[in-house]
């Protein structure tokens, strides 16, 4: 292929959240009739990088250029009208209306009267449909559809307008294998057309199988930009997680003991299958793999958060069947979600309210009326060992940092006393200082012989803090690692669907 | 060990042809609200029917559409309001300050044009309407405190003008009183307005795209704000519009009862929000038809005149409103629910 001039560029973009720089000074260009793979670890800016193409964000320094002028995305209608597409994760669609609408909302197809002309939408997008090999058609109600179908109408979407970007973020994750094959069908359609696609996923093999250009972003940095053929699977693995292991992890050794908690089989229709595994007491279990993988999925079912289809769990060899997180927290599991503003706090209430919350039985009498200098107790015993910085167990939650609002979520748990915790990404946005304190608290929680799951998308968390790591990818245990064996390397192939050892096919 | 994803077997169902007895199903469901309505409808016609045959009288019927012609024109803009999922409670305080400002006025102005009563009745409404509008599109605060607030300010202007007084029948010209009941074709006036009101509506909502745009709005705002609707206008104008329906409805108000004090209409939004609910609009937005909210007003004017032709005591009727919006509400959950499972087996067969 002759070298086509770049359609649009970025140019020395960068973008900061509060203190995060979460993208810094990146530069690459997107040529016409060219496929441009971006790929990187979790956090390392890619959705960002996206949004600010799709007129969600505007960054903080560089610019996006179109025929070699800086352009302004004000918003996504003016991103569109500038011909960029994007393609979200998550389909944002109309539940309510039906696929036509879906896809010409606000520029409908109008008649002599300008009304709008239904026939004529309905059939411009059956033949729209009918290119996609769509199994539905155009008056089909949104509601109905799958996310891999709302997906595909995302992509009708772009197809129905003038599309000279095309931004695809991870179109792939939920698709079947053979719609992936449509989809990239469709994409190389596109690229003859001399459509600029840039083209985000996890899946190397896909960017073999359909990239032309490869961008590698690590820590909101530029690490490189090159021709698909001239960069190996190797290089790219290393490119995305070479980091060296400065941040400092300080695991205890501890004793293991019995196992405390094993499951077999569990399956849950479309998020997981057949998914084993033994937790001991005393022992960190990390749980690594891509954002969507299944992970956090098996961590809610284990605590009744969502049903099983199938499977066991047993807690120190006895089945037990949990239905709600009310028999997951009977049976001494504990779990501290991701997501500690959504799940894990009322940031309402003070620090002590919310670490008795789930044992407000035991602090209260029979009439429930609750036992306060109780409570104030249980709270201030754990406000001092956990250490958690605030003016008193009055304080509301909400004025917390990251790091001491994590510490009361899992001070709350503790006071049920559990002998399995999970945690959820436990130190997610949490600053530096704050997260070595919550590695240590959960090494010693460890140490007083609680198993522990701990799931995390940060590799060196995973290799430092645990014991033993298992890895996901597409709902299934792709790879089992002991402390000493583990390297980001090989984590990263499990959690990339790559087999140890097998070599990429070009 | 191991296979690539990518090399993961074809779902044999993946290029199934159009389902398309399912995919009409389903798209026919919206319809099927309305068509549930008109069963609702011919059953109670039927029951009152056999029991009280003189309910069966077309002048019966007249008078029931004629009863529930203002609240009609109310439920319109109502509708207008719902679909961007947000709710206008103070449309009764609009149609009661309306109805006493113009049959004041025409009392001190007993010469005055009607036409012109009718555009300061309308003014009147967009003023308040307005101020509705721009509390929840551009301020941002939820429209059941902005309305239930502006409720009771607009009830309390109300009082405040009135300071107790009422406007009598014999104050005001028989040419006004002659408007609500009047006839054209042999219809009665306020049906006609009312049927005109709601067709316009109905066809702004059904064929424009900003009336599109109003779906999309209460379906998936995040969505709307993605493709490039304007948001907060379109919101300020379906609460400017309520406001002026309101406002036009009042002055009809006043022809019709003739009698007006400041506590007229007290209530009404209790009813029109019961006729688009029971109409099958979804309270959260985003789906509903004009036909089914008229539908729905009608369906509340036929309970009501049946509970007076089987000589039910009035006092049941607010209980029977109530479990009108009731059965309605929980039906659509349900339905909705049932359809869903369906759809999930579906697919999970497929795959």
């Amino acid at each position: 292929m002759t070298p086509a001039p770049p359609l649009a560029a970025l140019r020395d973009i960068t973008k900061r959240f509060g203190d995060v720089e979460v993208l810094r000074q990146v530069s690459f260009p997107l040529c016409a009739g060219e496929v441009h793979a971006l790929v990187g670890e979790n956090g390392a800016g890619k959705s960002t990088l996206v949004k600010i193409l799709a007129g969600v964000h505007a960054p903080d320094g560089g610019s996006v250029l179109l025929d070699d002028q800086p352009v302004t995305l004000h918003n996504p209608a003016q991103a569109q009208r500038l011909g960029i597409a994007v393609i979200h994760q998550q389909p944002s669609l109309f539940p309510d209306l039906d696929v036509a609408e879906n896809i010409y909302m606000g520029r409908q197809p109008l008649g002599a009267m300008r009304q709008v002309d239904w026939a004529l939408m309905y059939r411009e997008v059956n033949a729209l449909l009918h290119r996609l090999d769509a199994h539905f058609d155009a008056r089909t109600p949104v509601r109905s559809l799958s996310i891999a179908d709302q997906q595909l109408i995302e992509i009708a979407k772009a197809l129905s307008m003038t599309t000279r970007v095309l931004v695809m973020d991870e179109p792939t994750a939920a698709l079947s294998g053979r719609e992936v094959e449509d989809l990239f069908a469709i994409v190389r359609q596109l690229r003859e057309q001399g459509v600029a696609v840039l083209f985000i996923t996890h899946r190397l093999e896909e960017i073999y199988d359909l990239a032309d250009r490869v961008t590698v972003l690590r820590d909101g940095a530029h690490i490189l930009t090159k021709p698909i053929g001239e960069v190996t699977q190797a290089e790219l693995i290393r490119a995305m997680v070479g980091r060296d292991m400065s941040a400092l992890f300080p695991k205890q050794t501890t004793s293991i003991g019995t196992v405390a908690l094993e499951v077999r089989g569990l399956t849950r229709k479309g998020e997981f299958r057949d998914v084993s595994f033994q937790a001991h007491r005393g022992e960190i279990l990390g749980f690594a793999g891509l954002v969507g993988a299944g992970r956090t999925e098996v961590a809610r079912a284990i605590f009744g958060l969502e049903p099983l289809d199938a499977g066991e769990i047993m807690l120190d060899g006895q089945p037990v069947s949990i239905h709600a997180p009310a028999d997951a927290m009977r049976h001494g599991i504990a779990y501290v979600p991701e997501d500690r503003y959504e799940h894990g706090l009322v940031r309402q209430f003070p620090i002590v309210t919310n670490v008795t919350m789930p044992i407000w039985r035991a602090v209260s009498n029979r009439l429930g009326i609750v036992n306060t200098r109780r409570e104030r107790d249980i709270a201030t015993d754990y406000f001092n060992r956990l250490q958690i910085r605030a003016t008193g167990i009055e304080q509301l939650t909400q004025s917390l940092s990251g790091g001491n609002q994590q510490k009361v979520v899992i001070s709350k748990w503790l006071a049920t006393h559990p002998q399995v915790l999970i945690l959820d990404e436990p130190t997610r946005g949490i600053d530096i200082g704050a997260k070595a304190e919550v590695h240590r608290l959960i090494s010693q929680l460890a140490a007083e012989g609680i198993a522990i799951l701990m799931i995390s998308s940060e590799l060196p968390e995973v290799l430092g803090m645990s014991d033993r790591i298992l890895v996901m990818h597409e709902g299934t245990i792709a790879g089992e690692f002991s402390r000493d064996d583990a390297d980001q390397e090989r984590i990263m192939a499990a959690a990339i669907g790559q087999a140890e050892g097998e070599p990429h096919a070009n | 060990m191991q296979t690539k994803s990518s090399t993961s077997p074809t779902p044999a169902s993946g290029a199934a042809p159009v389902d398309t007895s399912l995919a009409s199903v389903v798209a026919r469901i919206g319809q099927a609200r309305e068509f549930g309505l008109l069963v609702v409808l011919a059953v109670i016609i039927a029951f009152v029917g056999v029991q009280q045959p003189r309910f069966l009288q077309i002048s019966n019927f007249e008078h029931i559409l004629q009863s529930i012609a203002i609240i009609a024109i109310v439920a319109v803009g109502e509708t207008l309001v719902i679909l961007t999922r947000n709710v206008d409670l103070s449309v009764g305080s609009v149609v009661g300050f309306s109805a006493f400002a113009s049959a004041n006025l025409l009392k001190n102005h007993p010469s005055l044009n009607l036409l012109l009563v009718f555009l300061f009745g309308c003014a009147i409404g967009a003023v308040l309407g307005a101020v509705n509008g721009l509390l929840v599109a551009y301020a941002g605060i939820p429209a059941i405190v902005v309305t239930l607030g502006t409720l009771n300010i607009y009830r309390g202007l109300d009082f405040a003008v009135a300071g107790g007084s009422e406007v009598s029948a014999f104050q005001v010209p028989t040419a006004f009183l002659n408007i609500a009941g009047d006839y054209v074709l042999g219809i009665p006036l306020l049906v006609i307005i009312a049927a005109a009101i709601a067709l316009i509506a109905g066809y702004f909502l059904r064929y424009s795209r900003q009336g599109r745009q109003l779906y999309a709005i209460g379906s998936n705002p995040d969505a709307a704000r993605v493709v490039g609707i304007r948001k907060s206008r379109l919101t300020f104008m379906a609460f400017l519009t309520t406001g002026i329906l309101s406002g036009f409805a009042g002055v009809l108000w006043a022809s019709y009862f003739a009698t007006i004090n400041s506590g007229a209409a007290g209530g009404l939004e209790l009813l029109v929000i019961a006729a688009v609910v029971v109409g099958g609009v979804n309270i959260f937005g985003g789906s509903g038809t004009m036909l089914g909210a008229m539908l729905g007003a009608i369906v509340l004017g036929v309970i009501q005149n049946a509970l007076g032709v089987l000589r039910v005591d009035q006092f049941w009727l607010q209980a029977i409103y109530g479990a009108a919006i009731l059965i309605a509400v929980t039906l659509d959950a349900l339905v909705t629910r049932q359809v869903q499972r369906l759809l999930i087996a579906r697919r999970a067969q497929r795959e």
